[in-house]
């Protein structure tokens, strides 16, 4: 019962713990690469024939690492490689190598893979591609692609970024308590980064919207090593249920469907309760986090069956304490949407012009302003924030949505005289 | 008699199915829920959400731990299905059960799908029908 896609599902699953335990072993990320790329090889060929092994990645690092040091071996002594036959019965190793990768080293190694990705020095991009490439094992020309770079070019980021790496040297000490916390605050930014790489996708751009996916993964991967961090509980839901209306965020013609409009019966129930239930978990930890109460707000959003459901009341309350916790003017621009609900576009308009000077090349900002001077009845006004939003939008999308509140406007004008004329 | 089937997998691997990979399965699955529900020999069916949602009430002890129940030394016993607002009602009922009956531990798991199958309330668990 084993084909060709289960294989490559184990070898993909195995991935990021299978090299973890290789970097600790060989302290060099090319090397650990290039080890697990040769256990692969030999599993595809070996597992067909003798069966998949009990632990799959186990296996893996065990060969990986022999392998490698036939290698390093050769190299330095140009001796024959040993017979295949030698390391391909591996039951009685698999077991002692499993016992050794239960304990705490087998947590603190794919944190340190993780968090070797996000080294400081890189920029944010270089440190996604990097998480893909190394963690998830994307092949860089699905990062290029995704990227919209050429192969080359992102190849030679990706060599740049681990030459960084190793000259910056890679902790291979234990961490304490509070190293292990930071080295995760710092690797769920990082995850969170892949995320948002994959959420800002059109939705013509496969590439880059598989980004989501890996995301997640990493995030439910971080949560089975880190099983009571309630900020890493925080971030998967939050992922998951933001991802959850994946389907239902674009229209056909590929222009951006805003919450409020979306088809709520084309969002992903799977992964809203998985989201809604680490939500609550989190909760009861009681150590709230930028990421919980922003997964909060998601499940709020998401437990709302119609839009006028949506407890706007709780929501303006989690923004409030959001923005305690991570003061930014984005923040309360967010929260802005919600104080119109609650209390009307006049608050919210207060709340936001002090923003202006901070936010003045934000599209979000004159979208949102634009959209309450609208209900005001301030049209003038409307028309010029909607206009400074469409210079500002990144992507065609974007400015097709406010060129439509544009449209609205214009044929309510128009429309305007005639309802009077009816009268 | 009544059986119970216990699914287990690896789930690193499953739950990195694409959304069509996982379809392809459930659309499989589906081909026997259907005859087996035809023959009047499916009861409920669920799909649990992954570990990570998980949390874990030691009853001796009183203590509520994030995560799935990983000891071996104990067996699965039985499980109940029970429908709450929050995991705090779910973790209150396993208390007051912990209560009648102490040792152990309950796994407290979110479920994801639920497929009620047939009505087997008219049956008991030797599998005669009870007049």
């Amino acid at each position: 019962m084993m084909d060709e896609a289960w294989t490559h599902a184990a070898l993909s699953s195995a991935r990021p713990q299978a090299i973890a335990a290789l970097l600790r072993y060989f302290r060099d990320l090319d090397l650990a690469e290039e080890a697990f790329q040769d256990a692969c090889l030999r599993a595809l060929k070996n597992w067909p024939r003798n069966g998949p092994p009990r632990d799959p990645t186990a296996w893996l690092i065990m060969v990986g690492r022999n392998a490698a040091i036939d290698v390093t071996r050769r190299r330095s002594r140009q001796q024959p490689l040993p017979p295949e036959e030698q390391i391909s019965d591996l039951e009685d190793a698999e077991s002692g190598i499993v016992e050794r990768l239960d304990g705490s080293d087998y947590r603190d190694d794919v944190l340190r893979l993780l968090f070797v990705c996000c080294h400081p020095d890189l920029p944010a991009t270089q440190q996604v591609a990097l998480a893909l490439r190394i963690v998830s094992g994307l092949s860089v020309r699905q990062i290029a692609r995704a990227f919209l770079v050429g192969e080359s070019a992102m190849e030679q980021r990706i060599t740049r970024a681990k030459a960084r790496i190793a000259a910056a040297g890679i902790p291979f000490e234990t961490p304490g308590p509070v190293e292990r916390t930071e080295r995760l605050a710092a690797v769920a930014a990082m995850i969170y980064l892949v995320f948002n790489e994959g959420y800002s996708a059109g939705p013509e751009e496969d590439a880059r919207s598989r980004f989501c996916d890996e995301a997640i993964r990493l995030g439910r991967l971080l949560l089975r090593l880190f099983r009571t961090e309630p900020e890493i509980m925080g971030l998967t839901a939050l992922m998951l249920l933001q991802h959850a209306r994946a389907e239902a965020r674009f229209d056909a013609g590929g222009q951006v469907i805003l919450l409020d409009d979306q088809d709520r019966r084309r969002w992903n129930r799977q992964m809203i309760a998985e989201g809604l239930a680490l939500t609550d978990k989190a909760l009861r930890h009681h150590r709230p986090g930028p990421y919980q109460v922003q997964a909060a707000i998601a499940a709020v959003h998401a437990r709302a069956r119609r839009p006028q459901d949506t407890d706007w009341r709780q929501i303006d309350l989690l923004y409030a304490h959001l923005e305690q916790l991570q003061p930014s003017p984005v923040v309360t621009l967010n929260r802005a949407v919600a104080t119109s609900k609650v209390r009307g576009p006049e608050a919210a308009l207060a709340m936001i012009e002090p923003l202006a000077g901070r936010l003045g090349g934000y599209f979000h900002f004159f979208g949102l302003r634009g959209g309450l001077l609208l209900q005001l009845g301030r049209h003038d006004e409307a028309r010029v924030a909607f206009d400074q939003a469409i210079a500002l939008a990144r992507t065609p999308a974007e400015a097709a949505h406010i060129r439509l509140h544009l449209d609205r406007m214009t044929t309510e004008a128009a429309g305007r005289p005639s309802a009077v004329g009816r009268c | 008699m009544l059986y119970a089937i216990l699914c287990y997998n690896d789930e690193a691997m499953v739950t990195s199915w694409t959304r069509a990979e996982d379809d392809a399965v459930m659309a499989k699955l589906s081909v026997v829920h259907d005859r087996l529900q035809a023959q009047g020999k499916l009861g409920p069916a669920l799909r649990l959400l992954p570990t990570t949602a998980a949390t874990t009430l030691y009853k001796s002890k009183d203590m509520v731990i994030d995560g799935p129940y990983a000891e071996t030394k104990e067996a699965l016993l039985g499980f109940y299905i029970l429908d709450c607002e929050s995991l705090d009602e779910a973790v209150q009922a396993c208390r007051d059960l912990a209560e009648a009956n102490p040792g152990g531990a309950y796994e407290i798991r979110p479920v994801s799908l639920f497929v009620p199958g047939s009505d087997m309330s008219a049956r008991d668990v030797a599998g005669s029908f009870a007049r």
